[in-house]
């Protein structure tokens, strides 16, 4: 209960702040947003995209640390959170790459560049495709446990390749790539001003309350689900 | 038994016998070999045909050797595994080989295909594809083998997953493309530099690349490959 409130207010202060407080060339007040030059309104994106990619890639982390507890322990309940777990990094893998997309139309130019961050967040969704059409293929429940836990073991320990080297050797438009005057690297130095800053970890830790709530939501409604079916 | 064995040398025997057996199996139908061997040559008259009199780019062909053999590979790889399962021989060889035994030897018979497979692929690619020219030969070659190595780690051991699930070969393009994406980005990288006649060190990031994600596919897979197989 504290939980669903807390997340309401923050979620709700995010939404509002992020996209409702004025921007300015020459910020005075503490509520002004600083003008990006190249950017303006479209700035905003941060607060709200960068989350939805951050938690794609938590809950791919989350759901392998659940396969392998899966592999260790071979109990059924850890194949629910490992696979309610990828469910929602799936949904927010689409939504990252949706609101990536459309919002590279607007300021790239077009809607898909093969950057090497759009392809890392392709190469995500085609394993969270691949790890579900493997799951829907095997029928028997502690098979497709094994099967699909093991798959995302091996999934996970090649992600890291296209996270951490490929936006390096390629050059790309996404900060903190090859190129970037700011230096490359996997950890981004945001040039922002303080009060952006607590909008954007404000809406990083809301949206992992989120995740984290949904998870439970959806760990609780797969546990029920399966004890019906035992029982009949 | 003669008793004084060590467990390294006794492992090392399973593993022989594993891949010898596979070895001897495939000499007696060709199954894979000629699986592989047509579909290099029917993928290599398609890119003939599709290019017709215009010739592509250094770069694009580059990049087309790759889509070769990441299909030809796909095509073939599985057979290890799903052959057991068809023959209803898993269970023995459960029985008869340690797990790390099973996958050592499936490993090093799906390297020995795919080096094969990707000589000839090379040598008939070169042979029929004009403007497919290689400058730097010590890239080519490297990049050929680290990649072949690659492309056998993370083929067998989705072999096995696939193997073990009902569905055979129709997953396995699926599963395997979002691992061995890595890879295949290396290995168009380095052979477009190959082409471009790029001194020997300037590849040095993409072999690097190359040996640490085999490294990573084999020691996580070996790691796996019990669960997967043993029921």
């Amino acid at each position: 209960m504290v939980l669903k409130i807390l997340l309401g207010v923050l979620l709700t202060a995010v939404i509002i702040s992020g996209l409702g407080l004025p921007m300015s060339p020459h910020p005075q007040a503490w509520y002004e947003l600083p003008v990006i030059p190249g950017l303006e309104e479209k700035a905003r994106i941060i607060f709200f995209h960068v989350p939805t990619a951050w938690l794609s890639v938590v809950a791919f982390l989350t759901s392998m640390v659940y396969a392998i507890q899966f592999l260790r322990k071979r109990d059924l309940a850890y194949d629910i959170r490992s696979s309610a777990a990828a469910g929602l990094g799936f949904m927010f893998c689409i939504l990252a790459t949706l609101t990536g997309a459309v919002w590279a139309k607007f300021n790239w130019g077009s809607y898909w560049n093969w950057d090497p961050r759009e392809t890392s967040i392709f190469v995500l969704l085609l394993i969270y495709g691949a790890y579900f059409s493997l799951r829907s293929a095997v029928e028997t429940e502690e098979k497709r446990a094994t099967l699909s836990s093991a798959y995302s073991i091996i999934a996970a320990v090649t992600v890291p390749f296209f996270i951490f080297i490929m936006p390096r050797i390629m050059t790309g438009l996404h900060p903190g790539a090859k190129g970037d005057p700011e230096g490359a690297g996997p950890v981004v130095e945001f040039k922002m001003s303080p009060n952006m800053r607590v909008i954007f970890f404000s809406s990083l830790i809301a949206f992992t309350l989120l995740f984290y709530w949904m998870f439970t939501l959806r760990v609780r409604t797969a546990e029920v689900e399966a004890h019906n079916h035992q029982g009949g | 038994m003669n008793g004084a064995r060590t467990p390294l040398r006794s492992f090392l025997r399973s593993v022989g016998s594993v891949f010898f057996k596979d070895w001897r199996s495939e000499l007696r139908t060709r199954y894979a070999v000629s699986a592989l061997l047509m579909f290099v040559v029917t993928t290599i008259s398609i890119i003939l045909f599709s290019l017709g009199s215009e010739g592509a780019s250094p770069d694009a062909l580059s990049g087309m050797l790759w889509v070769v053999v990441f299909f030809a590979a796909m095509s073939g790889l599985s057979r290890t595994f799903v052959m057991e399962e068809e023959r209803g021989t898993t269970l023995t060889l459960q029985l008869l080989a340690p797990p790390g035994a099973v996958f050592f030897g499936k490993l090093l018979f799906n390297l020995v295909l795919v080096t094969g497979l990707n000589a000839v692929t090379v040598l008939l690619y070169a042979a029929f594809i004009n403007g497919f020219v290689i400058r730097t030969m010590s890239i080519f070659v490297v990049t050929v083998i680290l990649g072949s190595m690659g492309f056998a780690a993370a083929a067998t051991v989705i072999a096995a997953i696939i193997a073990r699930a009902n569905t055979k070969g129709t997953l396995y393009p699926v599963l395997s493309f979002p691992i061995v994406l890595p890879l295949l980005l290396s290995v168009i990288e380095a052979t477009r530099k190959a082409s471009e006649g790029a001194f020997f060190g300037e590849a040095a990031g993409e072999f690097q690349l190359l040996i640490s994600y085999t490294v990573v596919v084999v020691v996580a897979s070996s790691m796996l490959f019990e669960y997967i197989w043993k029921d």
